[in-house]
């Protein structure tokens, strides 16, 4: 299975973030991955934007252009991806800031209240891991262990703290994917 | 092998200079490979060495001379704009044939250009790019695992030739992460550089000097001799690429770095299409692996060069090919990358079979 | 018999290619000397630049890289950072230094990198055959400004030793000149300082060495040397620009 990804969003949106967090977790389980970022001037503050490639083949080109899956944070991602998504594919939008609904009859739509959701829990910044936790919780790619093990990593340890409240954060989305 | 780490090309690339014995860097800010100088400011000091910035790719390549004529190994990198500034540099490394490697994470261009991957500078690394006759072993990784190796490889190559390499990126390969390994044992001998300036004390009796001036034509042209027998040395020994799918195929695909990526994609496609295709990925893109192209063009029925340039390697494998068959181009520019679906539309083209 | 005059042992027992009358093989005997008085040959290592002092990589006993045209600071900076033992020394001329290496003396002077540099300015470039330097004065006729440099359309001379120690690198900076014994012996300290500067670890030392071309000036070389005194002082002063170990007295 080859899950080729965009995750878009606002440059502080953590988008960058949840795309590292996939490829860790698949390299962790043994699997190819790739993530390449969009650079440049849009990253100061505009859209920013990664392709996430996550296979049991050697990755082709790490850029996508037809992605299987599309997460936008807001509403110029939405804008500027859901037309690339491959028939039959997977859009997970933030309608927490995005109020306009997604035009697309051939793929799977999931909406997700991410800041809500978010809020609930505590902290704004987490929407990313409530956004993941959707994801996996429709495509399960890899495993939430390996995910949490990518965050061991990524974060310093005095933010070690703060890993139970991710995982909580994932857990709400994989249960909001599954209702 | 150690523990595999997502790393991003930039940084990786980095870590693989440090575990091959370099301690030294000299750089300046460009996009798209502001993380590696910034990767060795962060890093250097911990191992015993040093990131300078320069006031200018122009003082920072010369900084490397300095530092490659005194015997270190020793790394520059830049994007093509401060690559052009470079070249004075690189001619006079080349000329003086001091080790070292030079990192060029391509961008769009000409002039300020832009700042997305492109591979327009395949023709200025290949063909030396300043003044004068001389050549500069060119490596071109298509991953980042293999950017790690060719990176340790490079300042090996730099030693036993006595000669500056070139690592050909883009914007692409220095901004992506995959997982990377690196060699264990971290270099700790290095070749005895016995013509380096060191001081007297390290060498008595004899004075080293390091230059590229020759005012006698004679002498001059006896330098040049040798350079170009050292050239040929590394065109018989030096050679590397990948081939995939070549043999029986219809239509073989010359593709290096980001490009030969996507033609991989491309490939898997046109398979389930029914389509043969090979591809012949130049890992040096100087010595440029002909061999391999003579041995295809006994069998395929046309070639296909794939390039982000307006057509710059097209025309090492005309050379190559020498008129046997075919040779197509299909190229993007500016920072714009080939998608695999053009890419397949292109075999299928040049195959007969409907786009 | 007493010997009390000799090569020094750091220059080179060979024919230089100066002109009769110029001033370079003075600044190179100083150099040697500085050296030999700090025994320091061994461990030097000294870059050649582009113009008159390009052959000065066969002059010198000591270990040597030639620079390309101006860069003599960005490479003295890669061996210093990483032979930070050797004692580094570029010997550079106006144009070298002022005009298209302006950016790297600055950069490596504002660095304080702890080298040594002789910079001989005469006010012209020499070896490719009296054209207009950027320290040419107003008025001075050369091959790329026959009828005399005129400000309006050549602009000014540039004063290295000033422009730098308005920077906070520099540990010392000093003009001189050697246009008679006693500047000559002078010019000695200056530059013998400049190097035990570096052996101390003092940081950046430059010695701006006012000189002669008679050749492109077209003048016998005593009158090339009266020229100086009288027309290049003048615009030129000579003195202690910098120094960090004379508190409060820097010029």
């Amino acid at each position: 299975m080859t899950h080729e990804m965009i995750l878009a969003g606002f440059g502080g949106q953590g988008v960058m973030l949840m795309g590292q967090m996939l490829a860790y977790a698949g390299m962790i389980e043994g699997k190819h991955v790739s993530w390449l970022p969009s650079y440049g001037p849009e990253m100061r503050g505009g859209t920013a934007n990664c392709a996430v490639v996550v296979s049991d083949q050697p990755v082709g080109s790490p850029l996508i252009t037809r992605p299987s899956i599309v997460v936008a944070m807001n509403l110029p991602s939405l804008d500027k991806f859901e037309g690339s998504i491959k028939p039959g594919g997977l859009l997970i939008y933030n309608n927490s800031l995005i109020a306009s609904k997604p035009e697309r009859d051939d793929i799977t739509i999931l909406p997700v209240p991410a800041n809500e959701i978010a809020n609930e829990l505590g902290s704004d910044r987490i929407a990313n891991m409530v956004v993941l936790g959707a994801l996996l919780g429709t495509t399960p790619m890899v495993e939430t262990q390996s995910i949490l093990a990518a965050l061991r990593h990524a974060l310093p340890p005095h933010r070690h703290n703060l890993l139970p409240l991710n995982e909580q954060a994932i857990k709400r989305g994989q249960e909001l994917a599954k209702q | 092998m150690g523990e595999k780490i997502l790393m991003k090309g930039n940084e990786a690339i980095g870590e693989a200079a440090i575990k091959a014995g370099c301690r030294h860097f000299f750089g300046y800010p460009i996009t798209p490979q502001n993380e590696l100088p910034e990767y060795m400011a962060r890093r250097l000091p911990e191992v015993g060495g040093a990131m300078v910035q320069a006031e200018s790719e122009i003082a920072a390549i010369n900084m490397v001379y300095g530092a490659a004529g005194a015997g270190v190994r020793v790394m520059t990198s830049s994007s093509s704009p401060g690559i052009s500034l470079k070249q004075e540099g690189i001619s006079y490394i080349a000329g003086a044939e001091l080790p070292c490697v030079i990192v060029n994470m391509v961008r769009g261009g000409p002039g300020l250009g832009g700042i997305q991957p492109a591979q327009g500078d395949y023709w200025q690394a290949t063909r030396g790019g300043g003044h004068g006759d001389y050549r500069v072993l060119v490596l071109a990784p298509a991953g980042i695992q293999e950017m790690v190796d060719v990176v340790q490889d490079a300042f090996d190559l730099a030693d036993k030739y006595r000669n500056p390499v070139m690592i050909l990126g883009d914007g692409m390969m220095g901004q992506m992460m995959e997982p990377v390994m690196f060699r264990d044992e971290a270099v700790t001998k290095l070749p005895e550089k016995d013509w380096a300036t060191t001081g007297t004390r390290h060498h008595p009796g004899r004075r080293n000097v390091i230059n590229s001036l020759y005012l006698q034509p004679d002498r001059l042209e006896e330098h040049n001799d040798h350079l170009q027998r050292k050239y040929a040395e590394i065109e018989a020994n030096e050679v590397r690429y990948e081939e995939v799918d070549v043999e029986g195929a219809e239509l073989v695909v010359a593709a290096y770095g980001t490009t030969a990526r996507i033609v991989r994609s491309a490939m898997e496609a046109a398979k389930q299409a029914g389509l043969r295709v090979g591809l012949i990925r130049p890992i040096t893109l100087w010595p440029f692996p002909v061999e391999p192209f003579e041995r295809a063009a006994e069998h395929a029925k046309a070639f296909l060069s794939v390039e982000m340039s307006a057509g710059q390697m097209v025309e090492d494998v005309r050379l190559a090919v020498n008129g046997k068959k075919s040779v197509h181009f299909y190229g993007r520019t500016g920072g714009m990358v080939p998608t695999p679906e053009a890419v397949l539309a292109k075999f299928k083209e040049i195959l007969g079979g409907e786009a | 018999m007493a010997k009390v005059f000799e090569r020094p042992k750091a220059l080179a027992d060979v024919v230089t290619h100066y002109c009769p009358g110029c001033t370079h093989g003075i600044i190179h005997r100083l150099v040697a000397e500085a050296i030999d008085d700090l025994g320091i040959l061994d461990r030097t290592i000294g870059v050649a630049p582009v113009g008159c002092a390009v052959l000065a990589y066969n002059y010198f006993e000591c270990d040597m890289q030639e620079a390309a045209h101006g860069r003599a600071p960005a490479v003295c900076t890669g061996i210093k950072r990483v032979r930070p033992e050797a004692i580094v020394f570029s010997y550079q001329g106006d144009g070298d230094l002022a005009s298209i290496g302006a950016g790297e003396i600055v950069h490596a002077a504002a660095r304080g990198e702890n080298i040594t540099v002789i910079f001989v300015n005469n006010g012209i470039y020499g070896m490719t055959g009296g054209q207009m330097a950027p320290t040419t004065l107003v008025g001075h006729k050369t091959t790329t400004s026959p009828y005399g440099r005129d400000p309006k359309l050549q602009g000014y001379p540039v004063r290295i030793a000033e422009m730098l120690a308005t920077l906070d690198g520099p540990a010392y900076i000093e003009r001189v000149a050697v246009y008679t014994p006693q500047l000559v012996m002078k010019a000695k300290q200056a530059i013998k300082r400049a190097f035990a500067n570096q052996v101390e670890g003092k940081g950046f030392s430059l010695i701006e060495v006012l000189s002669t071309c008679p050749t492109n000036w077209g003048m016998a070389p005593v009158d090339a040397l009266k020229r100086v005194a009288n027309e290049m002082v003048p615009y030129y002063p000579l003195g202690v620009y910098k120094d960090i170990d004379a508190k409060g007295e820097d010029k």
